[in-house]
């Protein structure tokens, strides 16, 4: 395959950036997105020209690292992380336009990388249960009815990639925030902070220069890791609860 | 083979207590000396790296109450590989009532390391696992649960009972985030200063003693020192030498070499793990390979054709003309040998021509009679999300056509010689999970990595490191102590060199050829002949690095091909040492595999008379032969015998 790129290249936090375009020949249908962008990367380094930057890890799409827009979707056609994406997803002679997460509360760093850490300190301001190493009971010591275990699971697998941030119009990481949330909260652990835990949370998003959640719903539809969309709901309703109650202040 | 490394003095582990090894972890946890918690406010920690052995170990000294400094290179600790970890964590709960016990997983580790692993860590290690579980369902980790809301669990590779606790496949990445959130409660609290886009790139020893880093600001390049009372590497393994493995991209030894290079031994370099179940490579631009949980071992079928050279569909192939070779070779054990077996075995069938796919470098791993006995619904919920990802990433549907699968670089035992209590060979540089040597011996069990990172971080170290720092607060350091000036301006003139070479090679270019040479001669089969052959390469191909290595950029920005170059550099010395310790190892075992030294049926055959020893390497000078450290290896529980899992 032979394929058209227009990606974006910035060369620093300070830099306007623009679109530039390269053609990237003999593209097998077996790789990846990333490893596509890496045969061009070794090309440009050849030609003196220096590489896209690109956050990328683990590439089995479980890390969170990687994440750019690719032709106005987050991680692109299918519903999965951009190393996970391969590119039996395009066809010969595609024009592909790649571009870095767009948002207020991540501000590029070079070219496709921008920063995340904001999610880190929505994290810090509550996302955890308060467990000193040590002081643990028998893991037997409260079983969690299956269900409830399930639901935990399924908010937990919420790698922290920012696709819901970077597909939301509203440019909000009410889904990060719902996912950690939803998982904390449906575990008999979670309990005793459960109330603070929502309204610091919610909180410190605000703060970060997220925007606020209209429920649109772009966020669960990119969002690699499935993390349902009434997780949000949860949140609210936590959060009104906990609101309501005082237990917060 | 004397020219390529010098003798020295055997070494003891002074650290280790003698009598029960039942005991001996209470005994050592009661000799060590103690820091009142009003003390340890003055006393600061380095962590490097946020995986389960660095972010549970920051965590846990934060909470303690020691002012701790955590290092990353990815943009979140979260990110750390650990997270890749699928299958599960092992722990001596019996909750089965299937005969385990403290002793039992005690025993499976050693003799599943090939008697190259020390009996009283090992013991230690199966003694904390249990707590281990503990602490992580009180975080909140959301283990995988039975309708009656208790934990399920299931068995691994090389053991007879079920301890294997799990979260679907993502087990590692539950366990992550727990120690993630535990760590950044800590930031949160401001016990522990986090530090993002950090890559260590030389250790600074004052006086002898471990005493601070010097890392670079991946974001602005600024080359920082950072300083403390004592330093914690928990960077992971060195598996990314071979270029493909199962690690992340980023995976690197360069903080471990780096130390090595300041005085602290690496034990047993040669010790690397080939997974058996990976999914197989290609093309030629493949980047990293990914694994397929050793969990799927417990209802897969692993077979090839009996006759070479069969291309028809494996669906089309009788039961009659399939070879299920690890059922029948290993009866016991069936497709749940360990993993140094199941790999080898599966190079033995692909060298006779009866390897399948592309290349003739893959074995099937067959879910049919799976899905026939427990029904589409319930392979489903075991193993979705693994099917989900071997189909994204072959095109294939592994409900309909058996999976492909073939062994590949997955995890490295050996890593920084520590003591019992996790310290290295340098007073004050401590070592936790994957980086150091200490608990797997030749091969690691499956599920045993993650309960080797969460038991050094969380319970070992904590306990451990109080001993070397009631001694402390330690003489004051700053950018003005000379050793710390020497250690920054290494690092500036090692990056002004890679930036100034422009040559005509780029660095995965030679990263990929350095991995080639590794997988050839010290992969899943080894021989004097190859290894001679692989340092002269090694040789020839470092000194053409650099002379011919082009990094475009400055020093002052985002520079990703500036961060691969340094990592490789590093990797070409490393690569050297363990085809030394390789040639040196006269013998099989585990996962080193010499072709001279094998049984009448092709199993690895151990020479107990002359190898039963850690080879612990000293760092010779540079250019200068590497000093061979031996420490005694002795067996007074495990009966030392031949591994057999027929």
């Amino acid at each position: 395959m032979n394929i058209t790129l227009r990606v974006w290249r910035q060369k620093g936090p300070d830099d306007k950036g623009r679109m530039v375009t390269y053609k990237v020949e003999d593209v097998s249908p077996d790789m990846s997105f990333l490893e596509m962008l890496d045969v061009l990367n070794e090309r440009l380094i050849l030609e003196g020209e220096e590489p896209v930057a690109f956050d990328h890890d683990c590439r089995e799409g479980i890390c969170g690292a990687c994440g750019v827009v690719i032709d106005g979707e987050a991680h692109g056609p299918e519903t999965t992380t951009t190393c996970q994406l391969h590119m039996r997803s395009f066809s010969d002679g595609d024009t592909i336009t790649v571009e870095p997460w767009r948002a207020k509360a991540f501000p590029v760093i070079k070219d496709l990388v921008v920063d995340r850490g904001a999610f880190d300190r929505i994290i810090q301001a509550g996302g955890y249960i308060s467990a000193p190493t040590g002081t643990a009971p028998d893991a037997h010591a409260s079983p969690v009815p299956k269900a409830d275990a399930d639901r935990a699971f399924d908010a937990a697998t919420c790698i922290g990639c920012g696709a819901c941030v970077a597909a939301c119009p509203n440019a909000s990481g009410m889904l990060f925030t719902a996912a950690k949330v939803t998982h904390l909260g449906m575990l008999p652990q979670g309990q005793p902070e459960r109330e603070a835990r929502v309204v610091q949370m919610v909180n410190q998003h605000d703060e970060e220069d997220f925007g606020g959640c209209t429920n649109i719903g772009e966020c669960a539809a990119v969002c690699p890791k499935g993390i349902p969309l009434d997780t949000i709901s949860q949140l609210n309703r936590d959060l009104l609860g906990s609101l309501s109650s005082g237990a917060a202040e | 083979m004397k020219d390529l490394y010098i003798e020295g003095d055997e070494i003891r582990d002074e650290k280790a207590p003698a009598g029960p090894v039942a005991e001996r972890w209470d005994q050592r946890r009661f000799s060590a000396k103690l820091v009142n918690p009003a003390n340890r406010r003055k006393l600061s920690v380095i962590v490097v790296g946020t995986g389960l052995a660095g972010a549970s170990a920051a965590a846990t000294l934060g909470e303690a109450g020691y002012q701790v400094k955590s290092f990353c290179y990815q943009d979140s600790p979260r990110r750390a590989h650990s997270i890749a970890a699928q299958g599960g964590i092992n722990a001596a709960k019996n909750y089965r009532n299937d005969g385990d016990s403290i002793y039992r997983l005690f025993y499976d580790t050693v003799k599943g390391g090939d008697f190259r692993s020390r009996e009283s860590n090992v013991y230690r290690l199966s003694q904390v696992s249990v707590e281990i579980i503990d602490q992580c369902v009180a975080q909140g980790v959301p283990f995988a649960r039975e309708y009656g809301g208790l934990l399920d669990n299931r068995s691994f590779g090389g053991v007879q009972v079920s301890r294997t606790f799990y979260a679907r496949g993502q087990t590692g990445q539950q366990l992550l985030i727990g120690a993630y959130q535990a760590l950044e409660r800590q930031v949160q609290a401001g016990t522990v200063e986090m530090n993002t886009r950090h890559e260590m790139l030389e250790l600074i020893v004052v006086d002898g003693r471990a005493r601070g880093i010097v890392a670079r600001d991946m974001v602005t390049g600024e080359i920082e020192t950072h300083f403390a009372d004592a330093v914690v590497l928990s960077s992971g393994g060195y598996g990314n030498v071979f270029y493909l493995s199962t690690n992340a991209m980023g995976c690197n030894v360069t903080a471990t070499w780096r130390a090595h290079r300041k005085g602290a031994y690496f034990a047993n370099p040669c010790y690397t793990q080939i997974h058996p179940t990976c999914i197989p490579v290609s093309g030629d631009y493949q980047s990293k390979l990914t694994l397929m949980s050793e969990s799927l071992r417990n209802d897969g079928r692993i077979w090839v054709p009996n006759e070479a050279g069969d291309t028809r569909d494996p669906r089309e192939i009788p039961e009659e003309e399939r070879d299920y070779y690890l059922e029948r070779i290993y009866p016991a054990f069936g497709n749940l040998v360990p993993r140094d077996i199941a790999s080898r075995a599966a190079k033995n069938v692909c060298d006779e021509g009866r390897g399948v796919g592309p290349g003739g470098l893959g074995v099937y791993l067959d879910f049919a009679d799976a899905i026939k006995r427990l029904g589409r619904p319930a392979v489903e919920a075991k193993y979705g999300n693994l099917f989900d990802m071997y189909q994204r990433i072959t095109g294939e549907n592994p409900y309909e056509v058996p999976m492909r699968i073939y062994p590949a670089v997955h995890y490295t035992m050996g890593g920084l010689w520590v003591d019992y209590d996790l310290q290295s060979s340098i007073p004050g540089l401590f070592v936790t999970g994957e980086a150091n040597f200490s608990d797997h011996g030749a091969n690691r069990l499956g599920a045993s990595a993650l309960m080797q990172g969460l038991a050094d971080g969380y319970f070992v170290l904590p306990n451990t490191i109080n001993d070397y720092l009631a001694a402390g607060p330690f003489e004051e350091v700053d950018e003005s102590t000379p050793e710390a000036g020497e250690a920054a301006e290494a690092v500036r003139a090692r990056i002004d060199k890679l930036l100034s070479i422009n040559g005509n090679r780029t660095v995965d270019s030679f990263h990929k050829e350095l991995g080639h040479i590794m997988w050839d001669y010290c992969g899943m089969e080894r021989n004097e002949e190859g290894l001679r052959k692989a340092v002269e390469r090694i040789r020839e191909l470092r000194e053409e690095f650099w002379q011919n290595v082009r990094v475009l950029g400055e020093n002052e920005e985002l520079n990703q091909s500036l961060e691969k170059a340094g990592r490789v550099a590093d990797f070409f010395e490393l690569a050297e040492l363990m085809c030394i310790d390789a040639l040196h190892r006269r013998e099989s075992c585990g996962g080193h595999f010499r072709s001279e030294s094998q049984t009448e049926d092709g199993e690895a055959l151990r020479h107990d008379d002359e190898f039963a020893y850690v080879a612990a390497w000293e760092f010779g000078g540079t250019g200068e032969p590497p000093v061979l450290r031996k420490e005694p290896l002795e067996y007074e529980y495990v009966e030392m015998k031949q591994r057999s899992y027929k």
